[in-house]
């Protein structure tokens, strides 16, 4: 094949196309660490927008309930997400096709749509939008990821595995403790994975459905950019970016272990 | 009996939580937006009877019209260049050795995990009149006075392109990496040209990653509002900024809850075309 | 150690039942996967449900287990009615088809869950894991991986997997059908001998007739939900009682026809392509019947033997390695299979034969269906016949 004389040019797309991929999130990292507060030309190396982001309680407080609202929801649509998607593995029932292909509801429908849903049913129903319509909202949309991403793992296995426990004496309980769970935890974990990234970086519904009080990070990015961007905010976008960059590579180095040792 | 019965409600617990969550707060809210299309506006901003067409009828209007054609026209001018340059990345990933193969997806799928407004604001910082591009274009004598980049309609397009870009890579990946090497060297072996065997070979055998990829783009362009408002400074209006407006400022929730209707109508034609194509997993 | 070989099909000893089916069904909404089916299974006893694949061995199988419910009719284990009992509270343990080890636990924490589900003391554990190792022989693997197994190997865990908790009954679904060939008859008669050695009760699925004949006591060969016939691997092969196990159990040819008196304590048996000689005991005159002879029965010879022989044309000869397949077609096209030592003489093809067999050798099929004045016409045509021989004649 003649492949060899067109290499030099694909490693010069893929090197601008990542060029292009990662140079808005270099420039915000750089000028995190840059000495003039306008964000123009790098004029010298500091650590001062670090401290100044720890006083700035705004900033701080949108800061935690990201996080928050990120380990909240998650938490809540692993759990009911997992149990769901070993559900509709186990048990056949009438509306069992009806419920999955609803699960793909929320991740086709504009997320525009599903804000603006949940921000006239909570105002409907006399709610006032706060940090925990935030969290309903965010489990609304990363649920069915959690479903469908620990379902895609079930299925792959054999089904006589879970009988050969059942057979061994162990009960229903102990079955999925001991049997079941291992055995999707790499699903669990990306799902799991997946709807913490979703609400890390969810602006849309959250502009719909956070309350006054429970601004998150990207709300307030985009609350400020109007005004004017100070350097803080550059600061605590490097910290989230590091943050995210060093969970995302600790799960896939944790997913591609467990699915190795369980072959 | 006994059985029978402690499985039922096994499988209630299992999966009820989900079934409800989804009835409460995705059923039920998007019959509410259903329900307010068909109401009055008030004067406190909420809604009244009677019931009325009202708001479809408004619109019928030919500023809404353009609004939503120039919608359509970002998302699929974002829609083609994400396919555009997203292909070859995605043809050289798929080529790429085994070693480097992972690094280059997971690089792909990286930014994507962190928060869209950062990466947005890297690139106000960039296209600003004062900003890095401009310093150093006016540096080495290219241009006399900075460019006009940001607030363009220009940079909406590349933001568009820039949030949106990962999904349409991942599905071309996904399935030029399917397309069996032994076939493009079958081809060639039958003596078509390189181009010509990109076009009768890989390029029909990767349309379900193509049209997978462009209903990942397409939908999503037309309601990312927020790339708009940062890189578009709100100067041009689109369908995602105007249905926003229509319930955070304007108050016109009927008119709001009919275009979020309209939304709808189009994803779901979008996805039934689809269907027909590939499958709805492939989507996710 | 016991021997099995004085247990009689239908006289199974009576006194220490170990599992006992008694008109068991088992219906998926029309369909009948089971249908009243009767059996008992006694201590210590290695017992085969043979049949093809959806006759439902697999699903009596499980039924015993405890993963399938019963429709209609009991299953017993130790004489107690299993019905309530879930598969972790039934004293049996089951070798599944492919293997079904956890594959997130080593070799030991996959043998001793079982134990550890009941709390057993851990000494108690770690000797009864050891000691199942060394049974299945893979002593020093206890750290390794399912997936760092040979299907082999994979098997044993599973089969010491099962054992460990010493079940009274253990059942195996085809645990050997992943296996190669040389692998798979090393493996049965290991896991015969554990049986003879350990005593415990085997209730083996198969669809290989021959792994069934090698280890059974007794086979149970099932067709369409219902048992045909069970017996010692001897019985059910030397005499089949149905058409189905004639076919299904080693080679057979069949032969369709109805008796004539020949007097002596013999039948004639009248059919398409000629008359043969069988024992005349239990047979009624002018009975539709099918004549089962296997093909190491069959003789061959040039000229006519005393007593009777069938016409017929060597069609073509079959290699088969220890011995050649010689087939015979007769008048009406049927083909008879005989199987020839190395030794025996070939025919040419094409060259006319003179088929026998020894009546005490033919097994005689009882049939309901009433075929007979069918043929009773077709035999009439000794035109066939002679146009038969004619044109053989010609092509000589």
């Amino acid at each position: 094949m003649k492949k060899r004389e067109f290499k030099p040019l694909s490693v010069l797309y893929a090197c601008l196309a990542y060029t292009f991929l990662y140079l808005p999130i270099i420039v915000v990292i750089v000028f995190s660490f840059n000495t003039s507060k306008r964000n123009i030309t790098f004029e010298g190396f500091t650590f001062e927008w670090y401290a100044e982001m720890l006083e700035n309680e705004q900033l701080m407080q949108s800061f935690y309930n990201t996080l928050i609202v990120a380990f909240v929801s998650t938490a809540i649509s692993v759990f009911i997400g997992t149990l769901c998607a070993v559900g509709l593995h186990r048990f056949e029932f009438k509306l069992k096709q009806l419920i999955s292909d609803s699960l793909y509801i929320p991740i086709v429908i504009p997320e525009l749509v599903m804000g603006i849903g949940l921000l006239v049913f909570f105002s409907s129903i006399n709610v006032e939008t706060s940090i925990y319509t935030l969290i309903i909202s965010h489990v609304t949309f990363s649920m069915p990821f959690v479903v469908i991403t620990v379902r895609s793992r079930i299925a792959g296995f054999d089904k006589s595995i879970e009988e050969a426990a059942r057979d061994l004496g162990a009960n229903e309980l102990s079955t999925f403790m001991r049997v079941t769970l291992p055995m999707i935890a790499p699903g669990v974990v990306s799902g799991g994975m997946l709807a913490l990234t979703l609400s890390l970086d969810d602006v849309v519904v959250s502009y719909f459905t956070a309350g006054p009080d429970s601004t998150t990070l990207p709300l307030k990015i985009l609350g400020m950019v109007k005004k004017g961007v100070s350097p803080d905010v550059n600061a605590l976008s490097t910290l989230m970016i590091v943050g995210t960059i060093a969970v995302m590579v600790f799960s896939q180095l944790i997913q591609r272990k467990m699915e190795k040792k369980n072959g | 009996m006994r059985k029978k019965l402690s499985n039922k409600l096994v499988q209630t617990v299992m999966i009820g939580p989900t079934v409800l969550w989804l009835l409460a707060f995705l059923l039920a809210p998007l019959i509410i937006v259903v329900g307010i299309s068909f109401l009055t506006k008030n004067a406190h901003g909420g809604v009244n009877m009677p019931i009325t067409l009202e708001a479809y009828k408004s619109m019928a209007n030919l500023d809404y019209l353009m609004i939503f054609a120039r919608s359509m026209w970002l998302a699929a001018e974002t829609t083609i260049l994400c396919l555009v340059f997203g292909y070859p990345l995605a043809a050289i990933i798929a080529r790429s050795s085994k070693n480097v193969k992972p690094i280059l997806v997971l690089m792909v799928m990286l930014p994507f995990w962190i928060n869209s407004m950062i990466r947005l604001y890297g690139w106000m910082t960039m296209l600003r009149t004062e900003g890095i591009i401009n310093t150093i274009l006016l540096g080495i004598g290219i241009i006399d006075e900075p460019l006009a980049m940001l607030y363009t309609d220009g940079a909406v397009v590349l933001g568009m392109v820039y949030e949106l870009l990962p999904f349409a890579v991942l599905p071309l990946y996904t399935s030029i990496e399917k397309i069996d090497p032994s076939l493009l060297e079958a081809a060639c072996d039958l003596g078509a040209a390189r181009r010509r065997s990109f076009m009768r070979v890989t390029l029909p055998l990767t349309m379900p990653g193509i049209f997978a990829g462009s209903i990942q783009t397409f939908i999503p362009a037309l309601g990312l509002f927020y790339v708009s408002d940062m890189l578009g400074g709100g100067s041009s209006m689109y369908l995602g900024n105007l249905i926003k407006n229509q319930f955070l400022s304007a108050r016109n929730w009927p008119l709001g809850a009919a275009l979020s209707l309209l939304l709808i109508v189009i994803t779901i034609v979008l996805m039934r075309l689809y269907t027909r194509v590939g499958k709805l997993d492939d989507i996710v | 150690m016991k021997k099995y070989s004085d247990i009689k099909g239908d006289t199974p000893v009576k006194d220490n039942i170990v599992v006992r089916l008694t008109d068991v069904d088992k219906n998926y909404g029309d369909n009948r996967i089971v249908k009243k089916i009767s059996l008992d299974v006694s201590e210590g006893e290695f017992l085969t449900l043979l049949g093809p694949s959806g006759c439902g061995k697999t699903t009596t199988l499980r039924m015993i287990a405890g993963f399938e419910t019963v429709t209609a009719g009991t299953i017993l284990l130790h004489g107690e009615d299993v019905k309530d009992k879930k598969p972790n509270e039934r004293d049996v343990n089951t070798v599944f088809q492919n293997y079904a080890l956890f594959p997130h636990m080593n070799v030991r924490d996959n043998i001793s869950f079982g134990l550890v589900e009941k709390k057993t003391p851990k000494a108690e554990i770690k000797k009864r894991v050891s000691e199942m190792l060394k049974l299945v022989r893979l002593e020093g693997m206890e750290r390794r991986m399912p997936s760092q197994l040979s299907g082999g190997q994979k098997q044993r865990v599973a089969i010491a997997r099962a054992l460990v908790n010493r079940p009274s009954v253990l059942l195996l679904d085809e645990p050997l059908g992943a296996l190669d060939l040389k692998l798979r008859k090393q493996m049965q008669s290991e896991l015969k001998h554990l049986q003879q050695r350990l005593g415990i009760t085997f209730i083996y699925v198969t669809h290989d007739q021959e792994e069934a004949l090698t280890m059974s006591d007794r086979i149970a060969v099932m067709n369409d939900g219902v048992i045909e016939q069970i017996g010692t691997p001897r019985e059910v092969y030397d005499t089949p009682k149905t058409k189905f196990v004639a076919d299904f159990i080693g080679e057979s040819n069949i032969i369709e026809g109805y008796s004539q008196n020949s007097g002596d304590g013999l039948m004639d048996i009248i059919f398409e392509s000629g008359k043969a000689v069988v024992n005349g005991k239990g047979i009624d005159i002018d009975e539709m019947l099918y004549i089962c002879i296997r093909p190491e029965n069959l003789r061959i010879t040039r000229e006519p033997v005393p007593g009777f022989s069938i016409k017929g044309r060597v069609k073509e000869h079959v290699f088969v390695g220890s011995s050649t397949k010689t087939i015979i077609e007769l008048v009406n096209g049927q083909e008879l299979k005989a199987a020839r030592t190395p030794d025996a003489e070939l025919f040419n093809i094409g060259e006319r034969v003179n088929v026998s067999w020894l009546p005490e050798r033919a097994v005689v099929l009882h049939t309901k269906e009433d075929k007979l004045y069918d043929v009773i016409e077709n035999n009439s045509a000794s035109e066939m016949f002679k146009s038969f021989m004619r044109e053989d004649g010609g092509n000589a």
